[in-house]
């Protein structure tokens, strides 16, 4: 093996590894949710991840800045809800959840991610 | 605001402003409603408007209407055919001027690797700019989508590309001769724009049908207040309100006739195809349209209560709501890309190391093939598409589905359990025979019959009473009445105790029967229901039969045709009533059913689904809602016969509210063709996917010499979103037999 194809093969083997730690290892904090939240859409949700109580109506106000037509409707497919988020505009989707778990939300295409935790109590 | 002139003092200053087509205010609520054009009125505009002419405004909420939505949609869709052209067209002449072949008929200066770096920049950096701001914004949140391996692999087809015509000493000085892509990069974003033009056109026939149902909602409504009609915004009608409607005209909101009498086409909202006469106290369903008549309603149920509004609700909530076949595709697409990029690092690696002279050209052409086929769009649209088709077309046809659960699970459903009463018949029994078997006169037992039945709640006894009231026979009071759950009833008449009911009544009180077991077996065997009349005709003598009743409900046209359209589908159909063997074998005899649960009281119906769940049958039960909810519920796919504007059945998967009994088994085609689009998408959306990533690694070069082009890696991927989405939409011309 040529000095070349040693120094190609480094590389590409920690650019294999920095893919997986950059994209699959991220950690991501949740934020407290108590009657409302705005959620931007810009290349995903932020917040990402948003904790709420069981039994209680809570208010996640989307606002897409982003032109991508990939993030054009939100569905939150364990509560029923698939909106379309015109740009610029705030859509308010309220959620009353009956049990505790963790539901995914996500883009029309199912590309982003976003994560609802449903808590007895936040 | 005071008066009805503060209203108008108002409108007129608002609707003066340049841009504003409409203004309402009302008076009640001291809100104006404003429809404007906001590219040419502002926030001030308003604010001013309402301070000139003496008053205060706090804004409010602000909708964008359909229309400033769709126009918007328009603008995106116009700008990115424009890309698309530009982009081509730039791509096709720098293929021309450097495609092995064809570059030989192309003008020198299209050969010159400086125009084609001129021609490819505002392909990559304009038409392409939306894909590296997506990328970007999405690595802020360490995500990666499609739009990050379409700007990845372009960019490194553009970059070398660029070193090459720049430094084209470097690349040589390395052993390569060296020679631009330009056109990979180039015509790569044009086929992709492409394909996401294409996407997006057919996208938006996927939500077609909730479109068409929000369109069918009636703007204004002519409201009858003070003895005046005045027109008013459908968003200001109030339950209560007498509304007034002419021939032709739509009506507005959900209520009750109160004077005059039409014919109805309700086709559009309940999918019942036959226009149906009303008169007083008739139903109406709002977004419905009046045939000939004219006449007033009172409006019962408005804004989100109305039935229109409830099955827009309903279909909307299905179209959100996720398929359980959907899962694994789901799993997939929160790596997809990750490994698609660390599969393109590792193609990089190997075709470098071990690849065929000249190494790092391949690498780098294998690794843009293997970023660019990679198609996650494919996979994360082919379940949702279909089922926004799907329950979109169950809504035009008046069968609403819950969710796409019960749409996945229709289409596994073996045996489907009717309910008799209600369900396969029209609910509303008629007196048919009366035979006397003793002294008394015919009018004589329905008299005695009917005047120990005015008490029950039964349907039977309704029945009797009301023929007994058509023939105008004088009622007796019965006293000491009592009912005897599922045996008929008992009372005196003066000091004569009577006994009216089935046999097991007639057993109970040791009444002799056997010398008219031939009539009412001969009445039973016509699906008939024999009531029983016992008197006792001496003090100290026993109690003797002295008539007979028979009732039958009439079967609903539809109901034959259905149970042989399930018949056909393989599908076992059961009846399950509490009518006795003989009668209810006799009912569904004539509807084509060889399978009966009979005797069966209606708190057992769910036991009854459960034993045959427990044989390993999937069961749709099949009832009117009122009284069968435990059964609904219990059933794998509960089927409720929506009536009137009962929209929202609680315990039902599927409401069927065009009353047609054909619906049962045209639900289970469309869940069965559903499920059909979904599992061709999918299988086309991952084998496209597993197959061609390594094609484009290069896995076939070692025995048959094949390479992906990236360019044809470009075509592929467009495509496969395009197939998926257009297989959905092939859905719309399913026919479904109704």
């Amino acid at each position: 093996m040529t000095l070349d194809q040693v120094l190609v093969t480094v590389a590409g083997a920690g650019g294999i590894a920095f893919t997986y730690w950059f994209f699959l290892m991220r950690n991501v904090r949740a934020v407290v949710a108590i009657d409302s939240i705005n959620i931007t859409v810009n290349g995903g949700y932020s917040p990402e991840v948003i904790e709420i109580s069981n039994g209680k109506t809570t208010k996640l106000v989307f606002t897409r800045s982003d032109p991508s037509s990939c993030l054009e409707e939100v569905v939150l497919s364990d509560f029923k809800v698939r909106k379309h988020l015109p740009l610029n505009q705030a859509v308010t989707i309220e959620l009353t959840p009956q049990k505790t778990g963790e539901f995914i939300f996500s883009c029309g295409m199912n590309m982003y991610h976003g994560k609802v935790i449903v808590k007895e109590s936040v | 605001m005071h008066c009805a002139s503060c209203v108008v003092t108002l409108e007129g200053s608002l609707s003066k402003i340049p841009g504003v087509s409409q203004t309402h205010v009302n008076l009640a609520t001291e809100k104006a409603t404003v429809e404007y054009d906001p590219a040419k009125v502002t926030d001030q505009d308003f604010m001013k408007a309402v301070e000139s002419v003496g008053y205060e405004a706090r804004l409010g909420e602000r909708i964008q209407s359909a229309d400033q939505d769709q126009a918007q949609k328009q603008q995106e869709m116009k700008d990115l055919k424009i890309k698309v052209i530009v982009s081509l067209m730039l791509g096709s002449l720098i293929l021309w001027g450097s495609f092995p072949g064809l570059m030989d008929t192309a003008p020198s200066i299209l050969r010159n690797f400086w125009v084609q770096l001129l021609l490819a920049l505002p392909v990559q950096f304009w038409a392409g700019f939306s894909f590296y701001r997506a990328a970007l914004s999405s690595l802020k949140h360490r995500t990666a989508n499609m739009d990050t391996l379409v700007a990845l692999g372009t960019t490194v087809a553009f970059l070398y590309s660029a070193v090459v015509t720049i430094v084209p000493t470097v690349v040589s000085q390395i052993g390569i001769h060296p020679e631009p892509y330009f056109d990979v990069s180039s015509i790569i974003i044009g086929l992709i724009l492409l394909g996401r033009y294409f996407e997006a056109k057919a996208k938006a026939g996927t939500s077609e049908a909730i479109k068409k149902l929000i369109g069918l909602q009636a703007k204004t409504a002519r409201v009858v207040r003070d003895g005046k009609e005045i027109d008013i915004l459908i968003s200001e009608v109030e339950v209560g309100d007498m509304i007034r409607v002419r021939p032709g005209e739509k009506i507005p909101v959900d209520g009750v006739i109160l004077d005059g009498e039409s014919s109805i086409d309700e086709s559009m909202v309940t999918g019942e195809s036959i226009p149906i006469d009303k008169i007083k106290g008739g139903s109406v369903i709002g977004a419905t349209m009046n045939k000939t008549g004219t006449f007033t309603f009172r409006a019962t149920k408005v804004g989100a209560d109305t039935m229109l509004s409830q099955i827009i609700k309903l279909v909307e909530e299905a179209q959100g709501s996720k398929a359980p076949i959907q899962r694994l595709a789901d799993i997939i697409s929160s790596y997809f890309v990750p490994i698609v990029i660390m599969l393109a690092l590792t193609t990089f690696v190997v075709w470098y190391d071990f690849g065929p002279e000249p190494a790092f050209l391949f690498a780098i052409l294998n690794t843009v093939a293997v970023l660019i086929i990679a198609c996650p769009c494919a996979m994360g649209l082919a379940t949702p598409t279909a089922i926004m088709v799907g329950t979109g077309k169950g809504a035009e046809h008046g069968l609403l589905i819950k969710d796409a659960e019960a749409l996945e699970t229709a289409h596994k459903i073996t045996t489907v359990v009717f309910d008799k009463t209600g369900t396969l018949t029209k609910g509303k029994p008629e007196v048919t025979d009366i035979i006397a078997t003793h002294d008394l006169s015919q009018d004589d037992i329905l008299r005695l019959a009917a005047s120990i039945e005015k008490g029950s709640e039964h349907s039977l006894a309704e029945a009797i009473v009301k023929h007994a009231e058509k023939k105008n026979l004088l009622l007796t009071t019965v006293t000491n009445f009592k009912a005897i759950a599922g045996h008929g009833v008992e009372g005196l008449l003066g000091t004569q105790r009577i006994f009216f009911g089935n046999r097991k009544l007639m057993i109970q009180e040791h009444v002799v029967m056997q010398s008219n077991e031939a009539a009412m077996s001969a009445l039973e065997q016509q699906g008939k229901t024999v009531m029983m009349l016992a008197l006792r005709q001496a003090q100290g003598k026993p109690y003797e039969l002295v008539g007979l009743i028979a009732v039958a409900d009439t079967i609903k046209d539809t109901a034959k045709v259905a149970v042989l359209s399930l018949q056909k589908l393989g599908i076992e159909a059961i009846m399950i009533t509490g009518d006795n063997e003989r009668t209810a074998h006799a009912i569904a005899q004539q509807v084509g059913i060889t399978q009966v649960l009979a005797e069966v009281l209606p708190d057992q119906k769910s036991d009854e689904v459960k034993k045959l769940q427990a044989k390993g049958k999937i069961v749709a039960f099949v009832g009117d809602g009122i009284n069968d909810a435990p059964a609904l519920a219990i059933a794998n796919v509960g089927i409720a016969m929506g009536s009137g504007t009962d929209v929202a059945i609680e315990a039902a998967d599927i409401t069927l509210i065009n009353k047609d009994l054909r619906s049962v088994s045209a639900v289970i085609e469309l869940s069965r063709k559903t499920m059909r689009t979904i599992k061709i998408n999918l299988f086309w959306a991952f084998g496209y996917n597993v197959i061609l990533i390594p094609v484009a690694m290069g896995v076939l070069y070692p025995l048959f010499g094949i390479l992906m082009n990236p360019i044809f890696a470009s075509a592929a991927m467009a495509l496969s979103s395009i197939s998926v989405v257009g297989n959905s939409l092939l859905l719309k011309r399913a026919k479904l037999s109704l």
